[in-house]
This record gives C-alpha cells, structure tokens and sequence, in this order.
C-alpha cells in the first residue's frame, strides 16, 4: 500500500511555471497512487467470499439505496430523449423512429453515463467521507499496523460491489429510460407501442448493449479508485474530509466522461 | 531493541525532528515526555514506519525499517501494538469486534476463541461489560482503553503508547501504568511511551527521555531524570508540580 502519511510539502511559489509543474506532478501523483491501490484491490477479489458480509452491505448500498433516484432519473432522460428527438423527427414525418433513437443513445450512453454520475454522487462521496473520517481519525493508520491492508479490507468489498451494482443497474436504467421514451411516444408524439417497440429493437444489437455493460463496469472502477484513493489521502480533520469529498465527485465526473468518450470511440 | 541514529524529519517545511539518537532496549519501558508540540508522537510513528527519516536511521533488531519493503514492513509491523492518541478504533463495529480485528484478520483461530481472547483482553482494561456497544456510545477514555485493548491482545513483543493516560480518571490511569509493568515483567514487552504524565512516567519507567523543540535534552532514569539539571527538565518538572 502507497498511502501518504504526510501531505506533499512544496515552498509557496506565485511562479507560473513552477505552479503548472506542481499541478502536473500533483495530478500524476494521485493517479499512480489510486492506481496502486486499486490494482492492490483488484489482487484482493479472489477473497470475495471472505468478505461476503461486507460486500453485500455494500451491495445495499451502491444498488438498493440508490435504486429510487436511478430509477428516477432514468424514467426522466429516456421522456426526455423521447420528445426532444421526436419533436424534430416529426418534422420530417420519421417519428415512428423515436424508438430506435431512445433505445440506441440509452444503451450506448445516456443509461452508464447517467447511472455511473449517480452513484458516483450518491456512493463515491460517501466513500470518500468514509474513508477520509477513517485516515483523519487514524483509523486507516491503525489498520495498517495491524498489518491489515486498507486496500484488502475497505476497497475490495466497495470495488466488488460497484462492479456487480454499476452494470446491473445500468441494465434497469436502459429499461426504464426505453420505458418512459415508450410513454412520451405514445400519448404525446402518438407512435403505438407496438411501433416503438419494433423499433427500439430494430437496430439494438448485443454490442450496444455490452458495450454499455462494459462502459458501466469501467466507470464503477473509476469511481471506487478516485473516491478510495483521495478518502485515503484526506488530512486535517473535517475540513479535509470536506475537501476530497467535493474533489472525489469532481474527479469522478470529469473521468468517467473522458473516459466514455474513449471507450465510444474505441467501439465506433 | 529500537536505535534512532541522527534521525531529522521535516513536515511541512518544518524541522521537526533534529537529530534523534536513541537506543532503547528489549523488555525496557522507555518513557518519552516534553511538551506539545515537540515531535514525540511522529517519532512514535517513525519507529513503525509511518512516516520514514529525511536524514538518519531506524532500527529495529537491526533492521532499517525506512528500507523494508512493504512484506518485510508487514512482518516487522505484526511484532507491534500501537495505542494511537484517539484510540482510533473503527466506528461501524462493536468494541468487541474492534479487538477481535487482528486476531480474525491475521490468525487461523476459532471464532469461539478469538471472542474468548478478547474478552479476556477487554476484562483487563475494565471493559468486560462494554464489549456489544459501539465505539460511538462510550467515552473517550473507554475507547482509548478498547484502543489499548486491540493493540496487546496479539501480544506483541512491543508496545508504542501515544498520551496512555491521558483522558482517563486517576484510577483507571494507574491501572493502565500496572497493565504496562505487568506486560514487561510477565511477557517481556518492550514499551514505548509517550505522555505528558509525569506521575505516571515516573511510577513505570525504566528511562525516560525528554524532548523539547526536535531534540533529546535528557535522557537517563527515573532518579536521574529528577536529579536532572537541564532547565527543560526542571521547568517541566515543576510545571507538574504546580498542577498537581
């Protein structure tokens, strides 16, 4: 385990090429040291099973908790999606394709983009919390001379759950969001039922579908790494917890929108 | 046995520890005292590796422990208890699953066993019947003694203590000062502790250590420490008394 017990000291300096040479150093920094410790994690899962009863209360957490704003939010985009674009398509007379345009950007994006920003606002920041009350209390400290790796006890268990909850719920929001572009469509843009059926299931093949499972399972790690890594890294007491929660959901964000760029275009 | 050589230590661009020599022996209780401040609890936390030396070395039987790697560092570590300043116990488990921790964690024992041990473990700090409730739902003091508690019931070769007493009633910090001398002279533990306490320093050590800005100023037994004629000594000593 990497886990700094000291803070990164630098001199101040109001130089600006010494300031972006921090930031970058910084930022690598955090990168390798999330790095590490959720490669530590992963080396971990084999003892899953060991951990069963801490993983299924995270599994309550990272799914069940949040089962009601998923479902939600996922109700909301696909109405969304659903008369946005069937608005326009009414123009040229193709509103009977709404289906396949609702189902096609749900499975592809909008259902892991949109579950993955939940959970990683909902159960990243709680991890981040946790953890961050854990090193500023000096419980993570204790662990580790105890000779208990934080990597195996509080991240493999939140890994392992994130990794089974972020696809499985990304599945149930691509239903639902279909669902409710199904409702848009028929009481507002007056497709059948039928129609959008059809046609959502037209042009959806297995490999939108899995490449979204996959999205999903990629952004569930990145959310336990960032949150695990800057949880860990807190110092200074409450407000230092404040400050890596806030980070760990910036961070999250903006990764797990680089990154489903990349894995889009890896794919098309 | 635990030697410090010319060991410095900056944090925060400050020097926080000036050239620290110590050598403290196997199966002594070493007191360490100064004011606050003064850079005693991150030498505690050098000697297991929490934070490494910028300048200088730590030994322990005669390993550099700044350049173990994280397996050896792992063994060397499984030979300590650590009892932290907060008792740093872990805030969803009861006290006696806390305990239970190292031994479920790093053993092959039964579970009937392990609960058996630290019971035990629990009744020697006076936690016998605290053992259900959250750490949240005791005081401070009791969970700085489950603290206690979680760092012996392995029963390491040696024991870091950081502020022991502090918190607790006067009763219980006398007990705790018999549990330290009981675990020298029947296991042989190596004890380090740190304590603003002198009451306490002078009723359990074998030499005591003062600190003041990063450096060692004395350094000598119980009789030698009060015989002392370094000014910190003196000031500190009669600080005290006008305390207490």
């Amino acid at each position: 385990m990497i886990i700094p017990y000291e803070q990164d000291y630098y001199p101040s300096s109001n130089n600006p090429i010494i300031c972006f040479g921090r930031f970058w150093l910084k930022c690598f920094r955090s990168v390798g040291r999330g790095g590490v410790i959720i490669i530590d994690a992963f080396l971990c899962l084999p003892l899953f099973f060991r951990y069963r009863a801490e993983i299924r209360k995270q599994l309550y957490l990272a799914g069940i908790r949040s089962f009601g704003v998923t479902s939600t939010v996922a109700l909301f985009t696909g109405m969304i999606l659903s008369l946005q674009s069937g608005l326009m398509l009414r123009d040229y007379g193709q509103e009977m394709r709404v289906g396949t345009l609702v189902a096609q950007s749900m499975c592809r994006e909008m259902g892991p983009l949109m579950t993955a920003l939940i959970l990683a606002a909902s159960v990243g920041s709680a991890i981040a919390a946790q953890l961050g009350t854990m090193a500023v209390s000096e419980e993570i400290a204790a662990l580790e001379i105890m000779s208990i790796n934080p990597a195996r006890f509080l991240v493999m268990p939140r890994l392992a759950a994130m990794m089974i909850m972020c696809p499985v719920l990304t599945a149930y929001t691509d239903l639902i969001g279909i669902l409710g572009g199904g409702l848009v469509a028929s009481n507002q843009l007056n497709v059948s039922w039928g129609m959008y059926y059809d046609n959502a299931l037209f042009m959806l093949g297995t490999k939108e579908i899995w490449m979204g499972i996959l999205k999903a399972w990629v952004f569930s790690i990145i959310i336990v790494a960032v949150c695990s890594y800057q949880g860990m890294s807190a110092r200074g007491g409450a407000v230092g917890v404040g400050i890596v929660t806030r980070r760990s959901v910036v961070i999250s964000f903006l990764s797990i929108l680089i990154s489903g760029y990349f894995i889009t275009r890896l794919f098309y | 046995m635990i030697e410090l050589q010319n060991m410095h230590k900056y944090l925060s661009g400050q020097h926080v520890l000036r050239g620290i020599d110590l050598k403290i022996e196997s199966g002594e209780i070493f007191v360490i005292v100064g004011p606050s401040g003064t850079g005693k609890s991150v030498l505690l936390r050098h000697m297991i590796g929490l934070h490494t030396a910028d300048e200088g070395k730590i030994l322990v039987d005669g390993q550099d422990v700044g350049s173990l790697s994280d397996s050896k560092l792992e063994k060397m570590r499984s030979r300590f208890g650590v009892l932290f300043q907060s008792g740093a116990l872990l805030n969803w488990m009861s006290v006696l699953d806390n305990v239970a921790l190292p031994l479920r964690e790093k053993t092959r024992m039964k579970n009937v066993e392990i609960e058996k041990k630290a019971n035990d473990a629990l009744k020697l700090i006076g936690l016998e019947n605290d053992g259900m409730k959250m750490p949240s739902d005791i005081s401070g003091g009791m969970r700085k003694r489950a603290g206690l508690a979680r760092a012996i019931v392995t029963e390491p070769e040696i024991v870091l203590y950081d502020e022991p007493t502090s918190g607790l009633d006067p009763i219980m910090s006398r007990k705790i000062d018999n549990l330290i001398v009981s675990l020298k002279n029947k296991l042989n533990v190596t004890s380090v502790v740190v304590t603003h306490d002198l009451a306490s320093a002078f009723g359990i050590a074998d030499r005591i250590a003062m600190m003041n800005n990063g450096r060692i100023v004395m350094c000598g037994s119980v009789k030698e420490f009060k015989a002392s004629g370094n000014d910190y000594v003196r000031e500190f000593i009669a600080a005290q008394k006008s305390v207490g």
